[in-house]
């Protein structure tokens, strides 16, 4: 299971990283093992405000359907579209090329947002503790 | 696996939570008068088969039915031909007994069936893709208004009074309980009125729906209002007689995006008003919006061809709550029917099944209008079906008709709220293929007859 030390992550398994003002959302090496093969990804349309923790879309696989979760609240200001021809991207580098989208994260995220992120080490302990 | 029914004490509880002291009191609100007030008559011995056979036939005796009369009755259920082939081939217990098709590789006749009626729908409709059917033309219309809104996630949907008032009140019973507003456009000389539609259009109309032909059997100007729709970013319900889609052009090339319709008349039957079938299509890029079930086309490990129920993440049983809709259900006998009946009569046959309806249909009404106080209603374009003002209360009409073994047409007056305007002594006639000269002079000569009621 790949964790990237830079990133932030949730316990729902997405994955953050944060630039500034500017965060790239996306969801975590162990997520798409156990989603399997991506089929769908249906994102949010750009300017969409979302509150943490609330669903921002939805991953379609061969077996099942998950929503994902906003790591932080923001403004949607860019999605991935190469995922409507290449869904599989996300298997193939959910760190990378399968990227969901940017956020221009609320000014007003205080640091009890933040606290609800967690750092690499502690998230590959709780998810290496996790079944399917 | 026992059957154990409530006890006497477990009723008692039950009732209680909900505030109750009998089950009787839950049949409230059926009205007295046609409640079972004791059980069935006593005999005085229990009668033998050839008895009760009999009996039967003597009380089945007293009705007539559209196969003993005429029918001139329309208003989304019409009386088409049902070719004989059809009724046999949907009978075949491979077909008639099949199950529900989730378990793909026991259920390959019936998915490939149903694949071929999508893919006929799309071809009549004009359209790229097809579910594998809903209830009924009126529940069709329902969810393709919640699918507009799912869309483009406004919430006004504008109608046009001149649907079928039942479909209307449908779609208000669906909508109910949703944050979406249902702003009906009145009418003009019996068709929608276009001035009126366009000057409601706005930033919030999730879509706009009309009926083809509409319940008054007029031709709608279908595609002058398509720009204006498109225009204003909404989406363009069209609920479509599929019969008429044999000599009008397809919904899908005058600016459609949702197409829906009663495929009743794909011989389904009468059958005492049902069971229906709804058929709907839309663009391809809609089909994750779509409610219901989608049978899809695939290859099984093997490279062979097989058929099986795809994008189920639509779906309740996947979905809940999310779901596009909480139909678990296709009406797949009343789909295989319609698929037998455009097999069997081809392109040319729908043609000469419409050209009959649009040829009968306008001679009774020219035959009919001689008569002194009889005159059609609207001036426009009709199909099979057209509105009679009448010099006489329509039910005072129908039951000499009926004296004279003819079934008439549609009382209008009774649905004169629900219709919003002035249809006092209206008829709503409908005149099918399989009316024949004979039928239809007599229908006048009856008419002629009737000098004071």
């Amino acid at each position: 299971m790949i964790v990237p030390k830079g990133l932030k992550y949730t316990s729902s398994h997405e994955w953050i990283k944060i630039d500034g003002e500017i965060a790239r959302v996306g969801i975590t090496d162990f997520a798409q093992k156990e989603l399997g093969e991506v089929v769908f990804v249906e994102l949010p349309d750009l300017e969409t405000h979302i509150e943490q923790s609330s669903s921002l879309g939805i991953i379609e696989s061969i077996k099942s359907v998950s929503e994902i979760y906003a790591p932080l609240s923001g403004r949607v200001v860019e999605v991935n579209r190469e995922l409507s021809e290449n869904p599989q991207l996300i298997n193939q580098d959910p760190y990378g090329k399968g990227w969901l989208l940017v956020l221009e994260v609320d000014a007003k995220t205080n640091n009890h947002e933040f606290d609800h992120l967690i750092e690499a080490e502690e998230y590959q302990s709780k998810s290496e503790g996790a079944t399917a | 696996m026992d059957y154990s029914g409530n006890t006497p004490l477990q009723q008692k509880e039950m009732l209680e939570a909900i505030g109750l002291r009998s089950i009787e009191e839950l049949f409230q609100s059926i009205p007295e008068k046609v409640r079972l007030q004791s059980s069935a008559t006593p005999r005085a011995r229990p009668l033998s088969e050839i008895e009760v056979v009999n009996e039967l036939r003597d009380l089945a005796g007293q009705n007539k039915s559209a196969l003993d009369y005429p029918l001139f009755l329309g208003g989304g259920y019409y009386d088409h031909f049902v070719p004989a082939a059809l009724k046999f081939l949907i009978g075949r217990p491979e077909f008639y007994t099949a199950y529900t098709p989730y378990q793909a590789e026991a259920s390959q006749g019936i998915l490939q069936a149903i694949y071929e009626y999508q893919t006929f729908i799309t071809l009549l409709t004009g359209m790229e893709a097809a579910n594998a059917s809903l209830y009924d033309g009126a529940s069709a219309l329902a969810e393709a208004a919640l699918m507009a809104a799912r869309i483009n996630k406004r919430k006004t949907i504008l109608v046009s009074q001149a649907i079928h008032p039942e479909y209307l009140s449908v779609l208000e019973t669906y909508l109910s309980g949703s944050d979406l507003a249902i702003k009906r456009i009145p009418l003009k000389e019996g068709r929608v009125d276009s001035a009126f539609l366009k000057s409601s259009l706005d930033k919030d109309t999730s879509a706009v729906i009309i009926s083809q032909p509409n319940f008054f059997g007029i031709f709608e100007e279908g595609e002058r209002i398509a720009p204006f729709i498109r225009q204003n970013g909404s989406l363009y319900i069209v609920s479509v007689d599929p019969i008429a889609l044999a000599m009008i052009r397809p919904p899908g090339e005058w600016g459609a995006d949702i197409v829906v319709g009663e495929g009743q008349a794909l011989g389904s039957g009468l059958n005492f008003g049902g069971p229906g079938l709804g058929f709907m299509a839309s663009h391809l890029a809609f089909v994750r919006k779509m409610p219901g079930r989608l049978v899809g086309q695939t290859e099984d490990s093997l490279g062979r061809t097989g058929y099986v129920l795809t994008l189920q993440t639509r779906e309740q049983h996947i979905r809940r709550a999310q779901a596009t809709s909480n139909i678990c259900t296709n009406h797949a006998l009343n789909a295989l029917a319609a698929t037998i009946y455009l097999a069997l009569l081809g392109k040319n046959g729908l043609k000469m099944v419409a050209g009959l309806c649009l040829q009968k249909a306008h001679y009774a009404a020219r035959k009919i209008t001689e008569i002194p106080g009889y005159k059609l209603k609207f001036k426009q374009p009709f199909f099979k079906e057209f509105v009679l003002s009448c010099p006489h209360p329509v039910e005072k009409i129908n039951r000499r008709l009926l004296e004279n073994k003819i079934i008439g047409g549609l009382d209008l007056a009774v649905r004169k709220k629900s219709l919003n305007g002035e249809f006092e002594n209206c008829m709503l006639l409908a005149v099918t293929e399989k009316r024949s000269k004979e039928e239809i002079d007599k229908l006048i000569e009856v008419l002629k007859s009737l000098q004071k009621l």
